[in-house]
């Protein structure tokens, strides 16, 4: 096992270089770095779509997984993420309230409205899966599907009511062919909470041990779940606001990285983040060039390898054990 | 010294604690005995601030422990609870450095490195040092517990039942290790004991808790006789005298 982690860590990072600049050259036009220097049109065109595209696609992907990461940590069960708990939901929820009610809000009006949901959400959530009995780790997870189910369906409702179902569509299926130069840059802000995750890593470490470790080592326990919730809604709500509900990252990430080097975040969060990325760009350009010239949704894509990976998890826990 | 006045608590229609009064002063080795659900956990975990407390006051040297910070108190005192069920799968080391925390917030100098493998020698870990919690047995697991609480250096040390899932070899090791902190370090260590023997002779004090009340309290010589123990645990059992420590026939 001590040697697979640093092999690990090589194939991720050098499997995220590698797909970058395999990302900025896949799409309908032809882009090799030759064109790039004499031809106007195709600089443009890596500017404007394809760098942006996979910019995008890097900064959710880091986001999602450290998004997961925490939801797991103050859930304390290693099996939710935020699309499977409600927090997803919650935020088109806000979205679908902003556009109802001022349907000329701005992207970023849009962005606050689904964080404020999602916070609502996803401590409802947790208020309610702290009470579910500890000895009982799989009522967490399906509580988190028939809450997220309830919540979802309301949104439905109320967009089948208002003729705005295609709308919802967009937020709840992710994917990354609408992301152009001026379109995700509010994404940022997802390499801001990831970096704000890692500056409190050892704290969320100690949060993962529980409440009473935490305050037997003088660590503020409630700030600590009052600032992972928000980092929890603010990047799923602006995963859902630009580029729509992706599933797994969330999930598989953590546990991957948890299985192959632990939990002490302050080695661990940055791989997290790093392999999260890795997997939602390897995925988005399966789904480019699976029937080229046209696209599959990532969310799609993810939705048959996360499953696999997520089995292969399942039962290599088992064998372990 | 710990100040523990009129404290009372009730969980839903259970009344836990019931107008518990005691002073531990600095120092020494106190063990407080007493059979299931007679509030010995509660207790500790009142005086450790890991329940809010509802009536009465408790203070670790003059600190209050409701309304003191939590980060000040961690430097006081260290806590282990029973069955801490951690599922962070961290190394022992990382673990027992996490005891460093509230001196440190997280920047690890050569002191706390030096104290960290200290303590992991102390309890038989420096073998297992780079090993992951989930891969250790229930004994090695409560070991590295145990050693995390004893690395955050603190004056005081409450334990809960430490010697859970330990076999003979290392219950009588962390015993004689807690007597040492004692001795050696000045520490003041709460321990909660199922095994009375362990008590008789590694105390200095032993307390005894029966349904939310303190019900004998003095050296151990002095709790355990047979009227006081069919008091506190409901049935008769002979004590005999071995190498000057009393011993409880209780399982006869």
């Amino acid at each position: 096992m001590p040697a697979a982690v640093p092999n690990a860590r090589l194939v991720v990072a050098t499997g995220l270089v590698g797909l970058f600049a395999l990302s900025l050259c896949i799409g309908v036009d032809d882009m090799s770095l030759d064109r790039i220097g004499t031809n106007a049109g195709a600089l443009q065109l890596l500017l404007v779509s394809r760098l942006p595209r996979t910019v995008a696609v890097v900064l959710t992907g880091a986001g999602l997984a450290i998004a997961g990461l925490v939801l797991q940590i103050l859930v304390r069960n290693r099996f939710v993420e935020p699309i499977t708990t409600g927090t997803g939901q919650s935020a088109a929820l806000g979205v679908l309230a902003v556009t109802l009610l001022f349907p000329t809000a701005s992207i970023g009006a849009k962005t606050l409205a689904a964080s404020a949901t999602a916070l609502a959400g996803t401590s409802i959530f947790l208020a309610i899966a702290h009470k579910l009995p500890p000895t009982q780790p799989f009522l967490i997870p399906l509580f988190g599907l028939v809450y997220g189910g309830v919540i979802g369906a309301a949104v439905t409702f109320i967009a089948w009511q208002t003729d705005l179902l295609q709308y919802v569509d967009v937020w709840t299926n992710g994917e990354f062919s609408g992301v152009l130069r001026g379109r995700y840059e509010l994404l940022w802000i997802l390499a801001a909470m990831v970096a704000l995750a890692w500056w409190v890593a050892d704290r969320l470490t100690i949060a993962s041990m529980g409440r009473e470790v935490s305050v037997g080592l003088g660590l503020d326990y409630q700030r600590i779940v009052q600032l992972g919730l928000v980092m929890v809604a603010v990047i799923s709500s602006l995963a859902v606001v630009v580029v729509g509900m992706i599933p797994f990252v969330g999930l598989v990430v953590p546990n991957l990285v948890s299985r192959l080097m632990g939990d002490n975040l302050k080695s661990a969060l940055p791989w997290v983040a790093v392999t999260g990325a890795t997997l939602l760009l390897a995925c988005d350009i399966i789904g480019r060039v699976i029937r080229y010239p046209y696209e599959i949704p990532v969310g799609t894509v993810l939705g048959v390898v996360g499953s696999g990976l997520f089995l292969w998890i399942l039962f290599g826990r088992t064998q372990r054990a | 010294m710990i100040e523990i006045k009129n404290v009372s608590l009730r969980l839903g229609d259970t009344q836990i604690l019931e107008d518990v009064s005691l002073t531990m002063p600095k120092g020494g080795l106190t063990a407080l005995v007493g059979p299931n659900g007679a509030g010995k956990s509660s207790l500790l975990s009142l005086i450790a601030r890991l329940q809010p407390l509802q009536s009465g006051s408790i203070s670790v040297d003059g600190l209050a422990v409701d309304t003191t910070p939590s980060r000040r108190l961690a430097k006081t005192l260290a806590i282990l609870r029973q069955d801490p069920a951690v599922a962070s799968r961290l190394k022992v080391r990382e673990l027992v450095g996490f005891g460093r925390f509230p001196h440190q917030r997280g920047r690890i100098d050569d002191n706390d490195l030096r104290l960290i493998e200290a303590a992991l020698q102390q309890f038989g870990l420096t073998d297992l040092a780079d090993r992951f919690l989930d891969h250790l047995s229930g004994g090695q697991r409560q070991r590295a517990m145990v050693a995390m609480a004893f690395c955050q250096g603190t004056d005081y040390m409450l334990l809960d039942e430490p010697l859970n899932n330990l076999d003979m070899m290392f219950a009588r090791q962390l015993m004689r290790d807690l007597r040492a902190a004692a001795d050696k370090d000045r520490r003041t260590v709460i321990v909660v004991l199922h095994d009375i023997n362990h008590a008789a002779v590694y105390a200095d004090r032993i307390v005894a808790m029966k349904d939310g009340r303190i019900v004998a309290d003095g050296p151990p010589a002095e709790v355990l006789q047979p009227d006081v123990l069919a008091k506190v645990f409901g049935y008769e059992m002979d004590v005999i005298e071995v190498g000057g420590a009393p011993l409880v026939l209780h399982h006869r």
